[in-house]
């Protein structure tokens, strides 16, 4: 298939949690509305980035479209594949094809296995590679994310948390997927790596062709990186459009306000916002 | 003529012995705090700001630590004071915010109760109600809707912004002269985020504070303070005022930092500039400029290390530690039309 076409099509997601009550027959009460009927496309090769600030429902949502939840409603579908409410067995070709990025870099790395182990495990398992081929093929995603190949025999905590991260890039492009869930990606790294990490998905995404769904909170971070934005706010998506719709030209009033709260780094325009808005 | 500062930090250095050799966590940090003055340390993980604060409250002391040069609070040394004299500044003179606020108080005990005994321990003649008060005033000073019924909640009943505030509170229970903020705001929503900035403004102008705000979020520095000291690998790489550091920034590491940044109020380019590699191990420290490695402008005189001092005579304020001279600063530092660092050859 070409660029252009929908890789990933969601069509109102729900996911509710049910809240219980009751000692001996539990009964439930009410609902929390995590992800609360979500629309959205991907285009094969493109950037959604979904912003949000904590508890919006942003991570639900990841985890529901890749069926590490049960929706409790809608549709997702992967390649015109509906895949909503696979089971696990069902989901496991597929998982090839879907990877995901975490936030912490400390958290998602087993700190017992080697580098090697932990980017060939995917290999390992989907029967992919074995042998010298599976640690040929390792070391050269090591050098691709910026890693040397003598790195494989490392542990996790000889690394920095940037290095850490490229080694979850690594570890998530194994298997060569379509479709690339950064859950938050940069958000536990410091400035000046950020960027770096940054500027690696640009490149992997050009040269893979990968399709990026892309979450944070940091509004400038997604603007820069995605080619269209969904703003996401109590469960809800209250606006989507392109990057710099979005971000020059917001509608929707929650938008406007994520928008003004972020603190520009310029304090000229800084002092300038601040006189405005306590005039205003 | 300003007046004398409150605080003085005189050629801080600060050791750890560790299994590897001697780290040297800070190293060389002077400053001086006035009245009503916000300054904020900028720098990445490890480049040790947070142990520069942690060490201006004696936080740091400890058999394996080393603790050399100067901190004075209005004139009186805090280094070598002994713990009797330190336990009653705490608190009582310098106050401390902390970065997350779900660790920083006992989740057993009611917030008020936290805060009476704050001010119980310092004040033993305040009672146990009229310290129930206070805290409920406090409350209300730092914005907590409906402080009176609040002040029996405990912290896990509160979101990550009011948390912070009754930190905040807590912080302000003995009428400080010094706050310290060492990444108040980074586990908190920009929304959030905005207000406690803020907030910190607010009671820094009103209660005539001095405030040390320990953030490596260039963006909150341009919100918030009055100056800047930029610290990497354990030394003070630039300091000045506000704009001194943002339209004039003397060190190639402060033109990485704001060249990395993701701006809204711009048109996004195409590529992020970075600065490329990641801080060097403290252990294992480049001989002369610390930043030497990851620094495309490196040239013979990098090797030795440069003193922080001013070397732009309209300015003898703004001190760094680079040795290009301004006019190629001036010139090197542009990239593609702003301020940034230039990808390594």
């Amino acid at each position: 298939m070409a660029n252009g076409e929908p890789l990933l099509e969601v069509t109102d997601l729900v996911k509710h949690f049910p809240i219980k009550s009751g000692i001996l027959i539990d009964r439930t009460v009410d609902q929390v509305r995590a992800v609360d009927g979500i629309s959205f496309t991907i285009p094969r090769g493109e950037t959604l980035g979904l912003v949000g600030e904590s508890g919006s429902g942003k991570s639900t949502a990841c985890r529901a479209i890749l069926q590490l939840m049960k929706p409790t409603s809608g549709s997702v579908r992967f390649e015109g594949e509906e895949i909503a409410g696979y089971s696990r067995r069902q989901m496991r070709p597929l998982r090839r094809q879907m990877q995901m990025i975490f936030q912490d870099p400390y958290a998602s790395l087993n700190p017992r296995k080697r580098i090697g182990q932990i980017v060939g495990d995917p290999l390992a398992r989907q029967k992919v590679a074995s042998g010298s081929d599976l640690r040929k093929r390792v070391q050269e995603l090591l050098v691709r994310v910026g890693l040397g190949p003598e790195h494989y025999n490392r542990f996790p905590h000889e690394f920095s948390g940037g290095q850490r991260q490229r080694i979850g890039i690594a570890r998530a492009l194994a298997l060569a997927p379509k479709l690339v869930i950064c859950d938050e990606p940069v958000s536990a790294l410091d400035v000046s790596i950020q960027a770096q990490i940054i500027n690696l998905l640009d490149d992997l995404q050009d040269e893979f062709g990968l399709t990026y769904l892309f979450v944070a909170h940091d509004i400038g971070v997604v603007r820069h990186i995605s080619d269209r934005i969904a703003v996401m706010h109590d469960g809800r998506i209250v606006e989507q459009g392109t990057a710099d719709q979005v971000c020059e030209h917001p509608k929707d009033d929650y938008t406007k306000k994520l928008l003004s709260a972020v603190p520009i780094p310029d304090p000229r325009e800084s002092r300038a916002r601040r006189e405005a808005t306590a005039a205003g | 003529m300003s007046p004398s500062p409150l605080l003085s930090v005189t050629d801080l250095r600060v050791g750890f012995a560790t299994e590897g050799g001697l780290v040297q966590a800070v190293d060389g940090v002077s400053f001086d705090l006035r009245q009503g003055e916000v300054l904020a340390i900028v720098g990445e993980s490890g480049s040790g700001k947070s142990v520069t604060a942690q060490t201006i409250m004696g936080l740091t002391r400890s058999n394996n630590s080393r603790i050399e040069g100067s901190v004075k609070l209005a004139g009186e040394e805090l280094t070598d004071a002994d713990d009797a004299i330190l336990r009653n500044i705490r608190g009582e003179r310098v106050a401390m915010i902390f970065q997350d606020p779900m660790t920083s108080f006992n989740p057993v005990y009611r917030l008020g109760r936290q805060i009476a005994e704050a001010i119980r321990a310092h004040r033993g003649d305040v009672g146990d109600d009229e310290a129930r008060d206070r805290a409920i005033e406090l409350f209300e000073a730092v914005g907590i809707p409906d402080a009176e019924r609040r002040v029996d909640s405990y912290p896990h009943e509160f979101s990550g912004g009011m948390r912070q505030r009754a930190m905040i509170a807590m912080a302000l229970a003995l009428e400080p002269e010094v706050l310290i903020a060492d990444e108040p705001t980074t586990a908190l929503d920009v929304t959030i985020q905005a207000q406690i900035l803020r907030l910190i403004e607010d009671l820094n102008r009103e209660r005539g504070l001095a405030t040390i705000l320990i953030t490596h979020d260039l963006g909150v520095v341009a919100d918030t303070a009055d100056r800047v000291l930029v610290m990497y690998a354990g030394k003070v790489v630039e300091q000045g005022t506000l704009d001194e550091i943002f339209y004039d920034p003397q060190h190639p590491y402060t033109w990485g930092l704001m060249g990395s940044l993701t701006r809204l109020d711009r048109p996004r380019p195409k590529r992020l500039p970075q600065i490329s590699g990641s801080p060097p191990s403290l252990l294992d420290l480049p001989e002369g400029c610390s930043f030497r490695p990851r620094c495309p402008h490196e040239f013979a005189k990098c090797p030795e290390v440069p003193a922080l001092e001013s070397r732009l005579s309209e300015a003898p304020g703004h001190c760094d530690r680079c040795w290009l001279s301004p006019e190629q600063k001036r010139e090197k530092r542009q990239v593609a039309g702003q301020i940034g660092l230039e990808a390594p050859a």
